[in-house]
């Protein structure tokens, strides 16, 4: 494979180092996501609720891979190696429910 | 690997730099892509086990919501945080190791391992309150809402299965922080050479993640009703 040239990175890559500002930063709002997630647990949004919990825990784990993952200041081989993650992980998790939320004759228990 | 360094001048060819690689940079980058590729792996692995939950939680809402209202959400956010907590500390070693600051690689990869054995201590303490309460899936299960008795067991499956194999993820990272430490000691780390502390940060930040998202779904969900 050809080497990547400086100008086909996000960035400069080289050896870069993240200032411990930006992994204090993170880590707060790591913290505020969590009690904001217990918060809203407590409160009746009806299906919301797991809306909520599943829209702060995805924004929590980006900015762990973006900031204490360094994919943000990584190679654009890299980005496409933890898109490529998501994409496939979507694809188990949309053909499964797609299948079982479409089969509305299978008569699961009511609890 | 054969040592190239007597035939080139040292600023050629550093001590760290494997004869494969042009440089550092390209050495580093390969390492960092590899362990990615390991990661995508485990994306999936752990993604079977969320998507079992999905079409669980799917099939029996009442049950899994009954089923998480037994779990304690003070140890379970508690071990978030204690675990939020680990992955600053490993953030911070990587930072320690590429400024040459051995001192406080070591003191951060010893917080970072120190935390993961506080998250497998609380969570001892709650499987022990499960076995307490009879909440083991299997003949001796019981359920006080006697309705959700036999799909609560599903909930309580998945809950062990995916805590437990999470925990042996926590155990595998203790392992290889006790590697990094030994490297860190005795001076393999260098500014030059920081990918085993690097990767090893990557494998352990995954491991936060997956608890991330463990957290509200078995701990949060129905925890309104």
């Amino acid at each position: 494979m050809a080497r990547l040239e400086p100008s086909d990175l996000p960035g400069d890559m080289t050896d870069h180092i993240v200032p411990t500002r930006v992994y204090y930063t993170i880590f707060a709002l790591l913290m505020l996501g969590t009690a904001l997630t217990v918060a809203i647990a407590y409160i009746d949004l009806g299906v919301l609720n797991i809306v909520a919990a599943l829209t702060i825990a995805v924004t929590k784990a980006t900015l762990v891979v973006l900031f204490f993952m360094h994919v943000r200041y990584s190679t654009r081989l890299t980005w496409a190696v933890v898109i490529g993650s998501v994409f496939w992980l979507a694809i188990l998790l949309a053909l499964t429910m797609g299948d079982y939320l479409t089969r509305s004759w299978q008569v699961y228990g009511s609890v | 690997m054969a040592d190239h360094a007597g035939a080139h001048p040292a600023a050629e060819h550093p001590a760290a730099l494997a004869h494969q690689f042009d440089d550092l940079e390209q050495q580093k980058e390969a390492s960092t892509l590899g362990m990615w590729v390991f990661l995508v792996t485990e994306v999936l692995f752990f993604g079977g086990m969320f998507v079992t939950y999905a079409v669980y939680r799917n099939a029996y809402p009442g049950a899994f919501a009954a089923g998480s209202r037994e779990l304690d959400v003070m140890l379970g956010g508690i071990n978030t945080a204690v675990l939020i907590t680990s992955s600053l500390t490993m953030a911070l070693a990587v930072h320690a190791a590429q400024t040459g600051n051995r001192r406080a690689l070591v003191w951060l990869l010893v917080a970072t391992m120190a935390l993961g054995g506080v998250f497998l201590g609380i969570k001892s303490v709650e499987y022990y309150h499960k076995l307490v309460e009879h909440h083991i899936p299997g003949p001796g299960f019981r359920f006080a809402e006697a309705e959700y008795l036999k799909h609560a067991q599903i909930f309580f499956s998945l809950y062990f299965m995916m805590t437990g194999l999470h925990a042996l993820h926590m155990i595998i990272g203790i392992g290889l922080m006790l590697f990094m430490l030994r490297w860190a000691w005795n001076g393999t780390i260098t500014t030059e050479y920081y990918a085993p502390i690097e990767i090893s940060g990557l494998y352990w930040h995954f491991v936060d993640i997956v608890w991330i998202f463990l957290f509200p779904l078995l701990y949060l969900i129905g925890r309104h009703v």
